[in-house]
């Protein structure tokens, strides 16, 4: 023991320690309403951005072999109104616009006729279920490449014939693995799971993966990111 | 690192006491952040359990535990990733903090359970929970104490290790790999969870039966009349 000091003083010291851990308190702006949405806001920011830069374009996900399939009918149908928009295939076309050479009207042949890819890949849900499936179709830089998209444009914008909508960072839309699926389990696709036409992204989270696709935009600027990202949810979410 | 101590002469009794300056400024603020952290990443955490609450199929769906949505942060899916994805960069920059503060500090020798606490943990046990004879303190903390906070340690750096795991699995796909692949990553992350909400509960119990001064000191760093030797 080598100081000694009254009890008065110490009551001080032990004040302004205290008050030191004020900074603590600056944690309570998020249960301010007020403030709250903008904090979370730039929190999901954070996590996105920092997703955006922890994407490796080159890596890809895992594969598996047709053993570790979930049976077809065990693998979930999720849509976010009705499983079957009622999309008429005599019909049924992908109308492209934006920064693109060609844009118009794309009919499934044109899909088909580009180099065909099947892969067996898990797919995971935002609420934390996965399967493992198999797609599959063309590769989206295929159908880019071949309608001359511009590449250094930031998004991949599509809508669905239910009126679901969504967008893909252009990094993940040029990944090998990103198909637009017209098969799953080496049949045409179904109704439910998105039939002509759907987006399978092993490397995103399952609602990026937008079925019954009617139109895709490549643009620099997103009116919409997606519809349950405009209602909250993370903009990125890459796995 | 000694911890330094000062003698208190009461100004009306003219007793004295000892204090210990026990928490260093940065540990007591990782403390609290800390505390604060892990209380939304748990409330958040279980909200987005409640999304699919089970570990095994989608479809049959079994359900492990209907969790109650008021022991949850966020009312919904997107509003508890909200609070997750944000709280996680507060509780790893905590924890990042804490970790280097510790190191370069030496102040880690006051926490890190070594080889040598081994023997005292025994006599520590018989003591709390069989009213064994309370083993003489000579430190800040006792064997058992270090071996919990240790543990608590670990436990932090593994929920973050399992959290890359469950959040990419693709971009950290050695990570989902070491633990068995994205879905036993999900279930590591959950049974760590509940390891450190074990852990919580015991140092909320200790915290209540050791008395005020004893809490005192993770607010002020100051402990007054400490029960070991002061150097």
């Amino acid at each position: 023991v080598t100081t000694t000091i009254d009890s008065r003083k110490f009551k001080k010291l032990n004040r302004r320690e205290l008050l030191k851990l004020a900074p603590v308190l600056a944690l309570g702006a998020f249960a301010i309403p007020k403030f709250q949405e903008s904090l979370l806001k730039a929190g999901l920011a954070t996590s996105d951005w920092t997703s955006s830069k922890m994407f490796r374009s080159g890596h890809l996900a895992k594969t598996f072999s047709d053993a570790d399939l979930t049976p077809f009918n065990k693998f979930p149908i999720n849509g976010y109104d009705v499983a079957d928009p009622g999309v008429d295939f005599e019909t049924w076309s992908l109308t492209v616009s934006g920064a693109v050479q060609k844009p118009g009207d794309y009919k499934l042949a044109a899909f088909q006729a580009l180099p065909k890819v099947r892969q067996n890949t898990r797919h995971v849900c935002v609420e934390g279920w996965d399967v493992i499936g198999r797609f599959g179709g063309a590769r989206l830089s295929d159908f880019l490449q071949s309608i001359g998209a511009d590449t250094s444009a930031r998004f991949v914008y599509v809508e669905c014939a239910d009126d679901y909508y969504e967008s893909l960072d252009m990094v993940t839309a040029l990944h090998p693995q990103t198909l637009l699926c017209y098969e799953m389990y080496d049949r045409p696709l179904t109704r439910e799971h998105g039939a002509p036409l759907r987006l399978t992204i092993p490397t995103k989270v399952g609602y990026k993966q937008a079925k019954y696709l009617t139109d895709l935009k490549v643009t620099n600027v997103l009116q919409r990111a997606g519809y349950w990202e405009d209602q909250g949810y993370p903009n990125y979410y890459g796995l | 690192m000694a911890t330094h101590s000062i003698a208190i002469e009461n100004i009306k009794t003219g007793e004295v006491d000892t204090a210990v300056y026990e928490h260093p400024f940065i540990v007591r603020l990782c403390h609290w952040v800390n505390a604060v952290a892990l209380f939304v990443m748990i409330g958040s955490g279980l909200q987005i359990f409640r999304a699919f609450p089970s570990f095994g199929a989608k479809i049959p769906q079994k359900d492990l535990i209907n969790w109650p949505k008021s022991f949850a942060i966020g009312g919904w899916l997107g509003g508890a990733l909200q609070w997750h994805l944000t709280f996680m960069w507060i509780y790893l920059a905590t924890g990042l903090v804490y970790l280097g503060y510790q190191l370069f500090s030496g102040n880690y020798r006051q926490v890190l359970f070594v080889p040598r606490d081994i023997p005292g943990v025994w006599p520590m046990v018989r003591h709390y929970f069989l009213f064994g004879p309370k083993p003489l303190a000579t430190e800040a903390y006792n064997p058992l104490q270090k071996h919990a906070y240790t543990s608590a340690i670990i436990l932090g750096a593994l929920s973050v290790i399992t959290g890359f795991a469950v959040w990419k699995p693709i971009q950290f796909s050695w990570l989902a790999w070491l633990m068995g692949g994205f879905h036993w990553a999900r279930l590591w992350h959950f049974l760590i969870m509940w390891a450190i909400i074990a852990f919580t509960f015991g140092h909320l119990v200790m915290v209540a039966l050791h008395g005020w001064n004893n809490f005192v000191s993770m607010l002020t760093g100051w402990k007054k009349d400490p029960d070991y030797p002061a150097e």
